[in-house]
C-alpha cells in the first residue's frame, strides 16, 4: 500500500533495517550519506532507491568519516540527514560526530551493532559499541542515544531520533543491532499525518541581530539559521562564543559553552527519557536490559515468574543518557538487579553506579556472535533472589 | 586628524567617511574588501610574509567580478592556517575537521543545489589527511571550487613535513632533509577528473585572481592550487627566509605554461615551478548526472 508523495502506509513484514530506512523517510529525512558495512548495508540500499522517489538524495561516500561529514553539511543545508553504520564505521565517524556535537548539528547517526573489537563478527550480533556511544568521541560532551528491540520500534525510534536531534540540535544516535536490523516482523507504519514530527526552530531575529549561539534565559538550545538564507553564520568546531567565533584564549567561552552541551541533554532528561516496565509493581528482583538482550530476557522473566520469583522488566529504550533517578529508585525498591548485554559488561557499571550498593546487581555479559542462553539469565534471575541454581 | 593607515593610503573619501564613522584614531583604515570581511575578527593569525592574505584578496575580487549573489556562497575549510580563512570571510562560512572540508562541502551542496561551494584550505588538509576525500570528489566532478594554498608544509603546527613537501627540504620534522615523494595537487586534481585546474604562486596574484574568477563560474570541480610563502614554517628553512625572499623566488624560477603536460609540473627545491591553466574541459557535473538518471526514471 502506498501513501501519498510516494511514502509507505499500512502493515508490511519488513526487515528492521528497511523499517529503519522508512521510518527515516517517514520523519522527512532527505539526504542520507553512508558506506557500504554489514549488517547496516540494507539501510544504505533501502535509501539508494527510495530517498531519489520522495525528492531527497543519497550518496555513497568513500569512507565514514566523509559521510558523518556530508549529513553534516547537508543539515547546515537545511535537510533532514542520516547515517547509517555498524562498529567500524562507527570508530570513524566518532570524530565528525563531535563536529556535529560542537556546532550542534541536528542529524541521525544508526549503529546496526556487531560483534567487536575490530572487524570482529561482521555479520553477528553485538552490543559492544554503548559505551563508545556515549564517550566515544573526545572531549566532554552528553549525548542521546536510543535501543530498539524490534523491528516496529526500529521504525518508530528512527523518527524519534529525528524529532530529539532537532529538538535538542544534536546527532542522536539510535544504537540497534544485528539481530533487530537483520529481523523480519511485522511493521504497522502509520499514515504520515498521525506522525508527530519536529521542525527545526528558525532564527525570528534579522541577520544583523542574530548570534548563531545565543540562548534566551531558561532555554538550552538556540535557533538554527542554514546556509543560504543571508545570514552569513560563522560555525566552527573550535570553542567558540555566541558569535559562533572561535574564542580559544583561555576558558572564558568553554565554560558556558561545554556547560550548555551538557546541560541542554541532562536537564531534559525527564522530556528525553523513555523506559518500559514489565511486571514490576511487586518485584523483588529487575532485569534492566535493553534492545534485543531486553528481549531474549522475557522468557527468563516467565520461567522465574512461574518458579515463585517476583522479577520485572525495566528495559532502556534510551540508553543516553542514562536513567539514574530511576534505577536509584528501582534499586531502593529490589533486593537484587541483573544486567544481560551482548557485550563484556558496559551498561551494568552504570547500573551499579546507580544502584550505590542498595542491592545486589549481577552482570550477565556475552562477547557478542549469539544471543544468551536464556537459562544462563534465569539463573542470575534465581541468584538475584537468593535461590538456588541450576543446570 | 593622524589617523592610523598601517601601510594604506587613505583616499580622502575613505578619510571622511572613517571620520564621520567616528572612528579616527582606532581605524587602521578601511579595506577595499571590508564589506566581505568579518572585520571585527581582524587583525588575522597569519604571519608577516604570509601569501594567504593575497590568496585571500585574490578570491574575494574574484568573487565580487563574479556577480553570483554572495547570500547564496559558502566557503568550508578544514584545519591550519588556510583554514582559519572561513572565519574571516563575511559569507556563510564553515570551519571543520581536519581534511574534512571536501565532504561537508559535499553534503551542503546536495543538501541545497542553488549554493555555490568553495572549499578554501591548505594542501596538509586538503591532499594529506584529506586525500581521499580530494580525489573522490574530484572523481564525481561535485559541483564546487576548491582554492587549496600550498606552502609545502604543515605550518600552523611549526612547520612540520607533509605531503608536498620537496625531496630535501628541511622542516621539524624532516630535519636531515625531506626523502618522501611528493604529490604533485594539480596533477593529482587531473588525474582525478577535475574539470579545472590551475597553479599560480600568489606572485602572479592578477592571473590567480582570473583563475579563480573563471573557476568559480564554471560547473563542476574546479581547482586551483596557490603556492604561497610560509617564512614562519618553511621559508626560514629553506632559503626562504622572509616572505620577499619567497617572492623573489617564484619570480625567478615560476614559467607560465598554459596546458603543461602535467608530468613535467613536478615541483622540486631549487627547480622551475611551472604554472599556468592546465586543465579546461567540460563534462556533466555530479548532480547533472544525477538528474539525467532520474529523469530517465521518471519517463518509464
Amino acid at each position: 500500500m502506498k501513501a501519498k508523495d510516494g511514502l509507505l502506509c499500512g502493515e508490511f513484514f519488513m526487515l528492521g533495517d528497511i523499517a529503519c530506512a522508512e521510518g527515516a523517510i517517514c520523519a522527512g529525512c532527505r539526504f542520507f550519506a553512508g558506506y557500504p558495512i554489514t549488517p547496516a548495508t540494507e539501510i544504505a540500499q533501502r535509501m539508494s532507491e527510495r530517498l531519489p522517489l520522495v525528492g531527497g538524495m543519497y550518496i555513497q561516500m568513500e569512507d565514514e568519516m566523509a559521510s558523518m561529514n556530508a549529513i553534516l553539511g547537508a543539515s547546515w543545508a537545511g535537510v533532514k540527514a542520516m547515517t547509517a553504520t555498524s562498529g567500524p564505521g562507527f570508530s570513524l565517524m566518532m570524530e565528525n560526530l563531535g563536529l556535529g556535537i560542537m556546532t550542534e548539528t541536528p542529524c541521525v547517526l544508526v549503529n546496526v551493532q556487531r560483534g567487536g573489537p575490530s572487524t570482529g563478527l561482521p555479520t553477528l550480533v553485538g552490543q559492544g559499541d554503548m559505551m563508545q556511544a556515549r564517550w566515544g568521541s573526545h572531549g566532554d560532551y552528553s549525548i542521546i542515544a536510543l535501543s530498539p528491540s524490534s523491528p516496529q520500534e526500529l521504525f518508530d525510534l528512527t523518527i524519534h531520533a529525528f524529532n530529539l536531534s532537532e529538538i535538542y540540535r544534536l546527532p542522536v544516535l539510535v544504537m540497534t543491532d544485528a539481530e533487530v536490523g537483520h529481523m523480519t516482523e511485522k511493521v504497522v507504519i502509520p499514515p504520515v499525518e498521525e506522525i508527530e514530527l519536529v521542525e527545526r526552530r528558525k532564527p525570528t531575529v534579522p541577520p544583523e541581530a542574530y548570534h548563531p549561539y545565543h540562548v534566551e534565559p531558561g532555554e538550552w538550545v538556540p535557533p538554527m539559521a542554514i546556509a543560504g538564507e543571508g545570514y552569513r553564520i560563522h560555525i566552527t568546531g573550535l570553542t567558540h562564543d555566541e558569535r559562533g567565533y572561535p574564542a580559544t584564549a583561555d576558558d572564558s567561552a568553554q565554560w558556558p559553552l561545554v556547560q550548555r552541551l551538557v546541560d541542554k541533554v541532562e536537564k531534559n532528561r525527564d522530556r528525553i527519557i523513555r523506559l518500559e516496565m514489565d511486571r514490576m509493581d511487586d518485584a523483588e528482583v529487575a532485569v534492566v536490559s535493553y534492545g534485543i538482550a531486553a528481549r531474549i530476557a522475557a522468557w527468563p522473566i516467565q520461567m522465574a515468574r512461574e518458579e515463585g520469583i517476583r522479577v520485572g522488566l525495566l528495559r532502556l529504550i534510551t540508553v543516553w543518557p542514562f536513567p539514574d533517578e530511576q534505577v536509584r529508585d528501582l534499586a531502593g525498591r529490589v533486593q537484587g538487579i541483573v544486567v544481560p548485554e551482548i557485550n563484556m559488561g558496559q551498561i551494568v557499571r552504570e547500573v551499579e553506579r546507580c544502584a550505590a550498593g542498595q542491592a545486589e546487581v549481577i552482570s550477565v555479559p556475552h562477547p557478542g556472535g549469539g544471543i544468551h542462553n536464556p537459562l544462563t539469565v534465569l539463573n542470575a534471575i534465581r541468584r538475584a533472589a537468593g535461590r538456588k541454581t541450576e543446570g | 586628524m593622524g589617523l592610523k593607515t598601517n601601510g594604506y593610503r587613505l583616499d580622502k573619501t575613505l578619510e571622511t567617511y572613517a571620520e564621520a564613522e567616528g572612528l579616527r584614531e582606532e581605524v587602521y583604515g578601511r579595506h577595499p574588501m571590508d564589506d566581505l570581511l568579518r572585520t571585527e575578527r581582524l587583525p588575522h593569525i597569519w604571519c608577516s610574509g604570509c601569501g594567504l592574505g593575497t590568496a585571500l584578496t585574490c578570491f574575494l575580487s574574484a568573487l565580487r567580478k563574479s556577480g553570483l549573489d554572495l547570500d547564496k556562497v559558502v566557503v568550508v575549510s578544514g584545519i591550519g592556517c588556510a583554514g582559519r580563512v572561513a572565519g574571516y570571510v563575511r559569507l556563510d562560512s564553515f570551519h571543520t575537521t581536519h581534511g574534512r572540508a571536501i565532504p561537508f562541502a559535499t553534503g551542503l551542496k546536495l543538501g541545497n543545489p542553488e549554493l555555490k561551494v568553495v572549499v578554501f584550505s591548505g594542501d596538509g588538509d586538503l591532499v594529506t589527511i584529506g586525500g581521499n576525500h580530494f580525489i573522490h570528489a574530484a572523481r564525481r566532478n561535485m559541483d564546487m571550487t576548491i582554492i587549496c594554498v600550498n606552502n609545502f608544509n604543515y605550518g600552523m603546527t611549526g612547520g612540520q613535513v607533509g605531503a608536498t613537501t620537496p625531496i630535501g627540504a628541511i622542516t621539524t620534522t624532516s630535519p636531515y632533509g625531506n626523502y618522501e615523494y611528493p604529490f604533485n595537487i594539480s596533477a593529482l586534481a587531473a588525474a582525478s577528473g577535475a574539470v579545472y585546474v590551475a597553479r599560480w604562486t600568489v606572485l602572479h596574484a592578477r592571473r590567480l585572481e582570473r583563475s579563480i574568477l573563471e573557476a568559480l563560474l564554471k560547473p563542476g570541480f574546479t581547482f586551483i592550487e596557490v603556492i604561497s610563502p610560509c617564512p614562519t614554517g618553511f621559508g626560514r628553512h629553506n632559503r626562504q627566509r622572509e616572505g620577499l625572499d619567497a617572492l623573489r623566488y617564484y619570480r625567478e624560477h615560476g614559467v607560465i605554461r598554459h596546458g603543461a603536460d602535467l608530468r613535467e609540473t613536478d615541483i622540486q627545491l631549487g627547480g622551475p615551478l611551472v604554472e599556468g591553466k592546465f586543465v579546461d574541459v567540460s563534462k556533466p557535473t555530479f548532480l547533472e548526472q544525477y538528474h539525467q538518471r532520474l529523469d530517465r526514471l521518471q519517463e518509464k
